[in-house]
């Protein structure tokens, strides 16, 4: 689980963060905190899905699910059944 | 009573959310025409200050000029007012028609349809040739009204750093199974004056088999060695599927767009955009007007060659004052600040100098990046650019940061 979050991390952060210095931690509102805007969301769906092996249906990946680090991880480890 | 006193409470808190966090805008009443000098009531009820204007789009400065003001009596006269109808009942003048062949033929396109502004354009383009088998991938600064049409769209919607070539080919890789592939950009983007990489992104799109949108509303009548646009100035000319304009900006400056491109996608945008199945086209005094400016601008470079040797002359002495600019080389050149409460004072300090121009900053532009956005226009002549600078300088002073770095700015006055 411990892997998953940090790969997740590394990826938003290469993807979305302007500035390489910013803050960004586990619990960081990626989508309402405006730092990932919400017509790039498919490009992180598509990562996931891509690395874990795993079908993500639409109405599971909405902005809620996908506003923090921890909560795209909690929701690939659902996915992963773990 | 539907609008009781709890409803009524509800705006007027949202209005005083607005007033409290520093983003309520208000407007400045302007009492003469649009031009290089303009005569200004601010705040409301002040004398009218007669005030130098570098803050508007009217970058040919044909706003206010006396061939396109009668060109403009031409067409009223001759055509109406208005047509008290949407374009394909009875609101579609043959005068209409010609002003879409001749925007056809000055942007080296395929096809034009008219609009009644280039926000209408891009919020109707993208829901009229994409449907839910496609993808847009966006710069991430395109203009809001862009975002606001992408939003209109079924299409898979995904985005990519802005201005990053490496970035967008990620993305038309990672998009390779969609049937259309859409890159939408701006030509000129307006907050930093940056024009996009067009060849480097129609040699991405040939590549991976995408079509190009550009909003060129920044661009059109003056950017390129005959102020085509972007795609003149990038060497693509003929090459851009989509371009949507305003004629709002250098094209005179009154109201209206288009789109304009592959006949096909054009037709498409005939038949299916809601805006412009469901709202008046422009009104004929606007459409002679802006005929009148495409034949002018087809005819002579004049005014675009005066607009470039006005704003180089611009940056250059900006810099040389000691200003710290964003790069560039278009007519919008951004003086940076950093700091918002100083972009606000020295624009109120500006203004009682003789200067008008406005203080930027979050969220209009990112944290940190408050700047005085200026706008060259022909319409400037020298005593305008001279009396302007020492404006400039003359606040600089006063503020400190003539010469100074960004660290050195921000020290002072916080980011």
């Amino acid at each position: 689980m411990e892997e998953i979050r940090d790969v997740v991390l590394e990826y938003v952060r290469n993807e979305y963060m302007e500035d390489q210095d910013e803050e960004l931690t586990y619990d960081t509102a990626l989508i309402s905190g405006g730092f990932v805007d919400s017509f790039s969301m498919v490009s992180l769906k598509r990562f996931l899905e891509t690395r874990y092996k795993i079908s993500l249906p639409d109405n599971r990946a909405t902005p809620e699910a996908f506003d923090t680090v921890n909560k795209i991880t909690d929701l690939v480890m659902e996915f992963l059944g773990k | 009573m539907a609008y009781s006193d709890k409803v009524r409470s509800l705006y007027t808190d949202q209005l005083k959310g607005l007033q409290d966090g520093g983003i309520f805008k208000i407007e400045r009443y302007i009492h003469s025409v649009q031009d290089a000098e303009i005569e200004v009531e601010f705040p409301p009820g002040a004398p009218i200050k007669k005030v130098i204007n570098i803050c508007a789009n009217n970058y040919l400065g044909l706003s206010s000029h006396p061939d396109v003001v009668a060109a403009a009596h031409k067409g009223l006269d001759a055509r109406g007012y208005g047509m008290s109808s949407v374009r394909f009942i009875c609101g579609t003048q043959d005068i209409h028609k010609q002003l879409e062949q001749k925007v056809t033929e000055f942007l080296g396109t395929e096809d034009t349809i008219l609009f009644p502004s280039c926000m209408d354009a891009n919020a109707g383009v993208f829901e009229a040739v994409l449907t839910d088998q496609d993808v847009m991938i966006s710069d991430r600064l395109v203009h809001a009204s862009l975002i606001d049409g992408i939003r209109l769209c079924k299409a898979t919607t995904d985005s990519f750093k802005h201005s990053d070539m490496a970035h967008l080919e990620e993305k038309l890789q990672l998009h390779s199974d969609k049937r259309v592939k859409l890159v939408i950009t701006d030509g000129v983007y307006s907050m930093d004056g940056d024009t996009a990489k067009l060849d480097e992104m129609v040699a991405l799109c040939e590549k991976y088999d995408a079509m190009i949108l550009v909003d060129d509303s920044h661009a059109s009548g003056f950017i390129g060695k005959t102020g085509r646009g972007t795609h003149e100035k990038c060497g693509v000319m003929g090459k851009i599927d989509i371009i949507t304009t305003t004629f709002g900006k250098g094209l005179g400056g009154a109201s209206g767009g288009c789109v304009s491109g592959r006949k096909e996608l054009v037709e498409l945008c005939r038949q299916k955009a809601r805006p412009y199945l469901f709202s008046n086209t422009i009104a004929p005094p606007v459409v002679a007007g802006v005929i009148s400016v495409l034949d002018t601008l087809s005819k002579t470079t004049e005014r675009r060659d005066k607009l470039e040797k006005n704003a180089n002359w611009w940056r250059q002495h900006l810099l040389e004052a000691g200003f710290i600019l964003q790069p560039g080389d278009t007519p919008i050149v951004p003086v940076m600040l950093f700091n918002a409460k100083l972009s606000q004072d020295f624009a109120r300090d500006l203004f009682a100098e003789g200067v008008y121009a406005i203080g930027f900053f979050f969220p209009v532009v990112p944290q940190g990046k408050a700047r005085i956005r200026t706008q060259i226009s022909a319409a400037h002549e020298m005593h305008h650019l001279e009396k302007a600078l020492e404006a400039f300088i003359k606040v600089g002073k006063k503020y400190d940061i003539l010469g100074k770095t960004k660290a050195e700015v921000t020290a002072m006055y916080g980011n």
